[in-house]
């Protein structure tokens, strides 16, 4: 076995090979080379060090140094100063790890210092590419353990014992589906993984993917074992490329060496693995949708009951559960269900992974034990919203959660808490709003979406979410009345209650929260017929400022012939007046703002 | 419009495709994605050929085909642009961004160019929100964008288009 005495990590997740990660490995390796050290140290290609913020991240090890934002041009300066002859290349450092000359490694970085990684925790550590790596890190052995020493009712039990609950919404508790779907005898029975992750600013599915895919095929294979069922889909959304040929490559190497297929470990268990592309339908991430996608058809939801657990896949019992869930499987079943269960708040255990984005400073993935405070999340890890502007409200829960204000920045984050709140847990996307974002436009923005994305099979969500959107459209442009707003209100509760399946049923959860906490934005929309963020454009009101020098440019140019000087005296000898908009005739047209001369652009919007 | 090349050659490779998967419980999907990449789009041509093929009737087939946003039945654009209309991107400010490339290449979102050029779509969330606002152009993507950089990135597509 070849030993080096460095090992530079680059990440290979989306966001830092978009910012050309692979490139940047690939020139480092040519200066290595060129240096002749190329088999002194080496460079591996790991799966998402969760700070997208600061990427293409570059770590090298053993001191842990981080690098940020590396460009390619910086690769010469990193192989000759700090491999070669061993200085760290300061300026190059991520700016919260150098502090009054003292360098921080990466795991003592505000970012990562708060975290603890279950789901993650081989996310950045290993090639994402390579069995091997895997396997180093006590890759498989608890899916050895449960074949040689345990009954499928004792893997059961452990993950009962460790009150996981499910990460891709719902959070209903993952022992018990095990046990339910093991309950179901057929001749075929499928474990199907939930990776269609569609909520639009959320990525820790595809990071976890991307970063350890052989952690999902390991949990599978568990779970296959535990409900006696052979065959596994892992239903992934077309939309994440790495993710899908990391799976491929993952998929092929645990088959080669026999931890999948045939008679595994001798034990006569057997489990085979296949991938499923999704084709771009939000709704298919509902679990009954995505059997409909995987048979082949239009993704529509089915009434339940039957429940997959005992009509799935092609009508046999299937088990499903998302991405995150799988992952924190492994270890469950190596350090055991209590010690899981230790971790997080009552009814509330383990980590979540959290996707910030947004406005935000430290955009990225960040795992953290549950009862972990929205605030320490936001601030302490995520550092705030950037350009010092104000906190406004977090969106937890994607487009089915709801807006959580500042006054809720001290509740501890769990399933109930913000159930209770008016949120969800959602699978953990969380888009940080600051200021400058108008509530009203974001409940229309989310609406927008879930109105596209739905299926059409029931008529409250179909019909209803479009008529929402509609009033909400009004109060963007101004024409909203009180009677819609009573409308809207009582729309999003019908919805809520009468829609087939959760995307419906969860639609109108941006409407209600916003209407609950941000009331007076849409007041001022209906009544001022003013947007207080300045966002919604058919609202802004143009007004002339004290900056005016009453030069008329602008009355010359208003098509409304609505611009007068009847403002304030400017010149006391010449009676000369400050020129005033008539906002009843005023349309918006912008020809006075560009009419106004450059040096004293007097007139504003807002 | 962009043009549609349904060639022997092609209709050949998807047919290669089906004979391999056969006798699986394959389904529709993987056949549809596999029609998508080798055609650029899914038109009734090919759906009856797929129905043939399948013995799936052809209104089942269309049905899907138009259900999932991945599928199209016109042909797209020698450049897709892609403007990412995830949460993340929409708060910092991707809507400007589509609005500006919409004027500039004078098409609405899902319009084509009329020399073929250009498509524009509005994509769901890829997963990029650590680069806010993103947009791809085939395979290419670019994040952290300000409306003022626009016009370079399209640029690089229609100068390389006149030198060929």
């Amino acid at each position: 076995m070849q030993f080096y005495r460095a090992h530079v990590l680059i990440c290979g997740g989306t966001g830092c090979v978009s910012s050309k990660s692979h490139e940047l490995k690939a020139e480092m390796e040519k200066e290595l080379k060129a240096l002749g050290i190329d088999n002194e140290v080496q460079i591996v290609m790991t799966g998402c060090f969760g700070l997208c913020e600061a990427g293409p991240i570059v770590i090298v090890y053993p001191e842990g140094t981080f690098y940020s934002q590396v460009k390619i041009k910086d690769a010469k300066r990193i192989v000759t100063e700090h491999l070669y002859k061993g200085r760290i290349v300061k300026d190059l450092l991520y700016y919260e790890s150098i502090q009054q000359d003292k360098i921080k490694a990466v795991n003592e970085v505000d970012f990562y210092a708060k975290q603890k990684r279950i789901a993650l925790a081989n996310c950045g550590v290993i090639d994402p590419e390579n069995i091997d790596e895997y396997i180093a890190l006590d890759g498989y052995q608890a899916l050895i353990k449960v074949l040689t020493q345990m009954k499928p009712e004792d893997v059961i039990e452990e993950i009962k014992l460790s009150e996981l609950r499910g990460r891709g919404g719902a959070g209903f508790p993952t022992g018990l589906k095990w046990d339910i779907a093991s309950q179901y005898k057929d001749d075929m029975k499928y474990v199907c993984c939930n990776a269609d992750e569609g909520d639009p600013g959320a990525f820790m599915d595809r990071s976890i993917l991307e970063g350890t895919p052989h952690s999902v095929l390991e949990a599978m294979a568990i779970a296959g074992y535990a409900t006696g069922a052979k065959k596994g889909y892992i239903y992934v959304r077309a939309e994440y490329p790495i993710a899908v040929k990391r799976l491929q490559i993952a998929i092929k190497q645990a088959k080669e060496y026999g931890l999948l297929g045939e008679d595994i470990f001798d034990t006569n268990f057997s489990f085979d693995i296949e991938i499923r592309l999704g084709a771009g339908a939000f709704v298919c991430g509902e679990e009954t949708a995505l059997i409909e996608s995987i048979e082949g058809k239009r993704g529509m939801p089915r009434t339940k009951p039957p429940f997959p657990a005992e009509k799935g896949i092609w009508g046999k019992p299937t088990l499903l559960n998302n991405v995150e869930t799988f992952a924190n499987i492994p270890l469950i079943i190596l350090k055991g269900g209590e010690w899981f269960s230790k971790i997080g708040i009552e009814g509330s255990k383990g980590t979540k992974v959290f996707a910030l984005g947004g406005k935000i400073k430290n955009t990225g993935l960040v795992e953290v034990p549950m009862g972990m405070t929205l605030r320490e999340v936001i601030y302490d890890i995520g550092g705030g919203c950037p350009n010092g502007k104000e906190f406004k409200a977090v969106q937890t829960g994607g487009p089915s959660g709801g807006c959580l204000t500042k006054e809720h920045l001290d509740t501890p984050i769990g399933y109930d808490n913000l159930v209770k709140l008016g949120s969800m847990m959602g699978s953990g996307g969380m888009i940080i709003m600051d200021e400058d974002t108008c509530m009203v436009d974001i409940a229309r923005y989310f609406l927008d979406f879930t109105c596209e994305e739905s299926c059409g099979k029931c008529t409250p969500c179909r019909e209803g979410t479009k008529r929402l959107k509609e009033l909400l459209d009004r109060f963007c442009t101004g024409k909203g009345t009180f009677e819609d707003l009573d409308r809207l209100e009582s729309l999003a509760y019908y919805i809520q209650d009468n829609s087939l399946c959760n995307l419906g049923q969860s639609a109108p959860n941006p409407v209600i929260s916003t209407l609950t906490h941000f009331r007076d934005e849409y007041l001022a929309h209906v009544v001022d017929r003013r947007c207080p963020t300045g966002v919604c454009k058919a609202l802004l009101q143009y007004t002339i400022t004290d900056k005016c020098i009453g030069c008329g440019s602008c009355a010359k140019v208003c098509p409304q012939e609505c611009i007068e000087p009847v403002g304030k005296v400017i010149n006391e000898k010449t009676n000369r007046r400050a020129y005033v908009i008539d906002h009843t005739k005023c349309i918006k047209c912008g020809a006075c703002i560009e009419a106004c001369p450059p040096k004293v652009s007097a007139i504003i919007t807002q | 419009m962009a043009k549609l090349d349904l060639s022997k050659a092609k209709y050949a490779k998807l047919k290669k495709f089906i004979d391999e998967n056969q006798g699986e419980t394959c389904g529709l999907m993987p056949v549809l994605h596999q029609a998508q990449e080798i055609f650029g789009c899914i038109p009734i041509e090919v759906q009856k050929f797929i129905s043939e093929e399948l013995n799936v009737s052809v209104a089942e087939i269309y049905g899907v085909v138009t259900f999932y946003s991945r599928f199209s039945t016109e042909p797209v654009g020698e450049y897709v642009i892609g403007v990412c209309l995830g949460t993340a991107c929409y708060v910092k400010g991707a809507q400007k961004i589509i609005d500006d490339i919409g004027s500039k290449l004078n098409i609405k979102p899902e319009q084509t160019t009329k020399d073929g050029k250009f498509t524009l779509t509005a994509t769901r969330c890829i997963g990029a929100c650590g680069l806010a606002p993103v947009i791809t152009i085939n395979d290419d993507v670019y994040g952290r964008l300000t409306p003022d950089q626009i016009p370079e990135i399209l640029s690089k597509y229609t100068d390389e288009l006149e030198g060929e």
